[in-house]
């Protein structure tokens, strides 16, 4: 599927800021199921910085804007083949060991609850409980927008029995390395069908590590593997480790921020 | 338990010695009194006041300085700097293994989950070879005596170890009080140390720097306990001492403001913790470091010492394996040995540790400055028990070991000279060479009998030295 992507973050400024740093996880992954055909970031009065691939395979891309500005714009734009993998991550060049994402951070702390949420789960192998792990949090925790917020930990979406995918993503990493399956946060689009299932295309899903498979995508959100739909960015422990941008502005200004992303299929 | 007294065998006095036996002998009591004060105010006149290693405690108070030396021959000196260079080899060589392909593990020396969810391994730094392999270019070796030739380490600080500045300090004072001891005894000096931590430190610069690197050590600011520290270091080695407000990111890139305009810094010496070195890849909320710091330094833009992610190999856990380590990377025999140790998270150690309790120390996995810590045979029954109760509720959080008989060394006691027990901390410096300068750290244990040397439970400190050969 050739997906085209459009998306603009904007900050808003109370005061002009100078010397905005920003990091950027915002290129599209390359793998068996991805090839990116063309993609640019543009930043308003921004300065490219240094580059690297970390050790997860992201392409990081450090960013930094003299000012005084009272608005900034990161737009990303560009077009990706994908292909239906069933969510198996192929041909990814990453050298962090998978044992390292059985660690707990902030969000993804495991308690009472969600350690006997991960318990209900069976299969006949690791893969067979992770889908069922997937399953699980899917239904533990419903889909609904404006209930939870950025800082919200797993195991407060789950007393509160909703959230969005970055809850969902969170949950299923808690349940996940809980039973011993290393698990980590991915970032990036989904390319929204008419079929009704709810949506966000600016997404978020799970990794885990089945040995043998790999790395394999588990989304509770749409109950559903990764297919040609979504487009993957970047990984990390958690969202804030995973973020697609992290930045900073000195001087204390308020910030608004507005996003709006647009992913379509392309007539080719 | 019989304890080595590195000066007296019986009534012989071992060689080292031998010169300050007539020394202490003739040193009337008045002159002792007057020096002793004498010290103390010069040490409170540069300010160095602050508690070693982190301990915290009062920031202000003055750390007591003892002015009977410790002496090594040059002979035992020479077999503890091989040892020690060694250590800091394999240390640095398991670094680099294991934020690589992890050889180590995949031959099953040492278990993954030590390692991989250990919380000083820094993910973010996977796959990344620092300039010349060096991710810790200070390495401080914690050591104990316990005899004419048994050395143990103690445990290893590979991110930025602390009390160096106790080292010249001593040293400067011991010189400026008693001229006399430094014309009789040959000792070995201490103050190339500032030149030979520049080298290190521009002998790791990035690749893409050219010319003379511009190195700067950055601290979390005056309030830091080791703020003293940081500031003559920064002085002897003529580089900037400065704060993470005073740097920026522009470009591929870290600058530094200064009056002239921004100057580009190549080596960051950093006297802050992982966590707090940039906003934008650790700690968010961090108002100490450098936001956008890491993409450069992964990119070779900028170098840092102790490299990010070098904490994982002085974990204490860790640590029971530096000897496979030394095997394993170098396939030579370990010159110094670790005490043996039981890690409490093993249920065969556990039940080992608390079947002897009353005779072992026990320590925190993630402790440091003797906080937490159970010393058997110092405890009185009720503390044993409730370290009992502890170790059971998070045995993995523990280790144990058996309680050495730390060797002794004369000190000026109110009734004249007595001997206490010490530990040694040399500064190993790792770059292009590795380096060490004869001499260390010397923590004396004022407290009679007392085995904990740690300034926040009554130590003190000593002037270390080597006798040139």
């Amino acid at each position: 599927m050739r997906l085209t992507v459009d998306h603009v973050t904007r900050y808003r400024y109370d005061t002009p800021v100078r010397s905005v740093v920003q990091s950027h996880r915002l290129t599209p992954s390359v793998f068996t199921g991805q090839k990116v055909f063309d993609w640019e970031v543009t930043v308003t009065e921004g300065t490219k910085g240094a580059r690297h691939r970390d050790g997860a395979g992201d392409v990081v891309q450090g960013w930094t804007i003299a000012g005084p500005v009272t608005e900034i714009a990161v737009r990303v734009q560009g077009t990706v083949e994908t292909e239906d993998m069933a969510g198996v991550l192929r041909g990814h060049r990453e050298t962090v060991a998978p044992d390292c994402y059985l660690r707990e951070t902030a969000p993804t702390r495991i308690d009472v609850a969600l350690a006997a949420l991960a318990n209900t789960a069976t299969g006949a192998d690791t893969l067979a409980l992770a889908h069922a792990l997937s399953a699980a949090v899917a239904g533990a925790i419903a889909y609904r927008p404006g209930v939870t917020h950025a800082h919200t930990t797993a195991a407060e979406a789950l007393t509160l029995g909703e959230g969005v995918c970055q809850d969902h993503a969170h949950a299923l990493i808690a349940c996940a390395r809980s039973r011993g399956i290393p698990a980590r946060y991915v970032s990036g689009y989904l390319f929204a069908t008419e079929d009704g299932t709810p949506h966000e295309a600016a997404h978020a899903w799970a990794e885990l590590h089945i040995s043998g498979l790999g790395w394999v995508g588990f989304d509770p959100a749409n109950l559903s593997c990764p297919d040609a739909r979504f487009i993957r960015l970047g990984s990390g422990f958690d969202a804030q480790d995973a973020a697609p941008i992290r930045g900073i502005a000195r001087g204390g200004a308020r910030e608004a921020m507005d996003v709006t992303v647009a992913v379509q299929q392309s007539a080719q | 338990m019989t304890q080595f007294n590195e000066m007296f065998q019986g009534v012989e006095v071992r060689i080292p010695y031998a010169r300050l036996k007539d020394w202490v002998a003739t040193m009337p009591q008045e002159l002792r009194s007057l020096k002793q004060a004498e010290a103390e105010a010069l040490f409170r006149r540069i300010g160095i006041t602050f508690a070693v290693y982190g301990e915290g405690g009062d920031p202000d108070r003055l750390i007591p300085f003892d002015m009977f030396p410790r002496v090594f021959s040059g002979a035992e000196w020479s077999r503890l700097e091989r040892g020690i260079k060694q250590r800091a080899r394999a240390l640095n060589a398991f670094l680099v293994d294991v934020y690589g392909r992890g050889e180590i593990i995949r031959a099953g020396r040492i278990p993954a989950h030590l390692v991989y969810r250990n919380e000083a391994y820094e993910k973010a730094v996977a796959g990344f070879v620092p300039p010349k392999g060096v991710y810790s270019h200070i390495v401080g070796v914690d050591i104990v005596r316990t005899g004419p030739d048994e050395f143990y380490v103690l445990e290893d600080n590979c991110r930025t170890p602390s009390g160096v500045s106790y080292m010249l300090e001593s040293r400067e004072i011991m010189m400026r009080m008693f001229p006399d001891l430094f014309r009789e005894n040959r000792i070995e000096p201490v103050d190339t140390y500032a030149d030979k931590l520049r080298r290190t430190l521009a002998s790791v610069a990035p690749a893409r720097c050219t010319g003379e690197p511009t190195v700067v050590i950055l601290t979390p600011g005056h309030f830091n306990s080791a703020y003293y520290e940081h500031s003559l270091l920064a002085d002897l080695m003529g580089v900037e001492l400065v704060e993470g407000q005073d740097l920026f990111v522009d470009g591929d890139h870290v600058w530094m403001r200064t009056t002239e305009g921004p100057q580009r810094v190549d080596v960051i010496y950093r006297r802050i913790d992982d966590a707090f070195l940039d906003p934008l890849c650790f700690r968010p909320d961090s108002m100490l470091g450098i936001p956008g710091l890491m993409d450069v330094y992964r990119s070779g833009g900028v170098s840092i010492c102790s490299a990010p992610g070098a904490g994982v190999a002085d974990d204490k856990a860790v640590y029971t394996y530096v000897p496979e380590m030394v095997r394993f990377y170098l396939g030579e025999e370990p010159i110094l040995q670790n005490v043996p140790t039981w890690q409490c998270g093993r249920p065969e150690d556990l039940a080992h540790v608390l079947a002897n309790l009353p005779d072992l120390v026990v320590k925190e996995v993630h402790g440091s400055g003797g906080y937490g810590m159970l010393v058997g045979p110092k405890a009185s029954r009720d503390e044993i028990e409730r370290f009992r109760a502890k170790l059971s509720e998070d045995p993995a959080n523990y280790i144990a070991q058996p309680t050495l008989a730390l060797s002794t060394v004369p000190t000026f006691v109110e009734q004249g000279v007595a001997p206490r027990h010490v530990d040694l901390r040399p500064y190993c410096l790792v770059g292009e060479r590795i380096e060490l300068v004869p001499g260390g750290l010397t923590r004396v244990a004022l407290k009679e009998g007392s085995l904990v040397v740690n300034s926040s439970q009554g130590g003190g400190v000593k002037d270390t030295w080597v006798l040139a050969e």
